[in-house]
């Protein structure tokens, strides 16, 4: 186990040689990863740990793919797609084209979920989702559309209860333990990398998706990503979050209304 | 020091339970003092579902207020707060809770042991643990690194548990300073200074 000062230094040597702030991350599970990373790949002591972050390249690149927690589902927590397709999406069609940011996009499970109910709303030919990751690997997999065959049946279960009315089946092609998504909804798709500390807004979308990310950040940093979101949204845009996360202790909040009892809030003014 | 500070948590307790668990855990909740000078984190394995209302089962009869554990809010006393299900419930060196939707552990999530290993952390040897019936082996390596950190554990006795695996895999790696039964623990908890 890793001391604080010993995180601490980490820390800034990180900031230091690669540009990368993770200062106000949530350190209580900032600090479990990097025992995780420590134990994973079987550091004999974080001296030695500290010495090869800082002195290899390549394996600070391993370090971003594996300290950033990518967990996630097609379709997860059905409830809120279904608010998305009933109380979002028709007033999403009244635009002529539609802009989604999703904002820690992982490995695009939920990037292609929106896709798919798009498609089943009549919207998809009129939609660009940017998709966007401070880790470049799961960004490229994302990319791929390709998927675990493993997960596929919770997914079918998770599609049905988000009010799914087709077979799932008819979106994908199975294969080799992969599961391949029908690669036109690629069409409608940018991914790229983002780091949401430290860079800019990059577009005007009327929602935007970030789910499960800022529940890893320190209040103070959470405050600064409400604010880029809000510069990144357009009046009466939607932000969708995690489903334990809020925007409500954040000052951006004045300027949200929420949706429903799901976690999405509509931009007022 | 600020004024908040003073109502800041300086001691905790932390329950894990999961299969056989309900009935003990209502047990214990029913018999705490309204006046506890420390939070209550409750840690069970639970289905992923959003109407459950477990919640609400453990707020009746029990003296002190039960509520979900949310994201970045400071733990205060006399409180009850239950880890959401699908999330890892940590906490901070502020006393302030951090949700986490990382891996399973031993196939749980929220995981005893990522929350034990937490508090023993930050509060040191002012934490009591207690892990109750279960039919798995999670909160053992939690319990006894609360034990190596000075704090108090406490083990729901295999005999009185409906599911004995997980009070036994504690028993197995380390010797508790409590093997109880279900009506006893309680009183622990209310003394516990």
């Amino acid at each position: 186990m890793i001391t604080d000062e010993e995180m601490e230094m980490l820390l800034y040597d990180i900031l230091e040689i690669y540009g990368y702030d993770f200062n106000d991350y949530a350190k209580a599970s900032f600090k479990r990863r990097l025992n995780r990373l420590i134990t994973l790949d079987r550091f004999p002591s974080f001296a030695e740990f500290r010495f090869r972050l800082k002195d290899d390249k390549e394996y600070f690149n391993r370090f971003i793919e594996q300290i950033t927690v990518n967990v996630t589902e097609m379709f997860r927590d059905p409830d809120f797609y279904q608010t998305l397709r009933k109380e979002v999406l028709p007033i999403l069609s009244t635009y002529p084209f539609i802009r989604i940011w999703h904002a820690g996009c992982s490995t695009g499970e939920e990037v292609f979920s929106m896709a798919i109910i798009l498609k089943e709303a009549n919207l998809l030919h009129k939609s660009i989702l940017y998709a966007t990751d401070i880790n470049a690997k799961v960004v490229t997999q994302a990319s791929t559309g390709v998927f675990n065959m493993m997960h596929m049946k919770q997914y079918t279960e998770n599609y049905n209860l988000s009010g799914g009315i087709h077979d799932f089946s008819q979106y994908y092609t199975a294969g080799n333990n992969k599961v391949i998504f029908d690669q036109s909804f690629k069409n409608h798709m940018v991914f790229s990398t983002h780091n949401l500390v430290a860079e800019s807004s990059f577009n005007e979308f009327q929602l935007i998706v970030c789910r499960n990310v800022l529940i890893y950040f320190e209040k103070d940093l959470q405050a600064k990503v409400f604010n880029l979101f809000d510069e990144s949204l357009e009046r009466l845009g939607f932000l969708a979050l995690g489903n334990k996360e809020s925007i409500r202790l954040s000052p951006a909040n004045a300027k949200f209304k929420q949706v429903g009892t799901e976690k999405i809030w509509r931009k007022m003014i | 020091m600020e004024k908040d500070d003073l109502k800041k948590a300086t001691k905790c307790v932390v329950i894990g339970g999961s299969a056989g668990s309900i009935k003990p855990l209502l047990q214990i909740l029913s018999k705490l003092k309204a006046s506890l000078d420390f939070p209550v984190i409750v840690i069970l394995h639970r289905k992923n579902d959003p109407r459950s209302s477990l919640e609400t089962l453990l707020n009746n009869g029990c003296a002190l207020p039960v509520k979900e554990g949310e994201d970045k809010e400071t733990l205060k006393n006399g409180i009850v707060y239950v880890a959401p299900s699908d999330y890892h419930l940590l906490i901070e060196n502020d006393h302030s809770l951090s949700l986490d939707a990382s891996e399973k552990v031993l196939w749980s999530r929220p995981s005893i042991d990522v929350t034990f290993l937490s508090a023993a952390e930050v509060y040191k040897k002012n934490l009591l643990g207690i892990l109750l019936s279960g039919a798995n082996n999670d909160g053992s390596v939690g319990l006894e690194r609360i034990k190596n950190m000075g704090g108090k554990t406490v083990v729901q006795s295999p005999d009185n548990a409906e599911m004995p695996a997980m009070p036994l895999s504690a028993i197995n790696i380390f010797k508790p300073d409590y093997v109880l039964k279900d009506s006893e623990i309680a009183a622990v908890i209310n003394r516990f200074k």
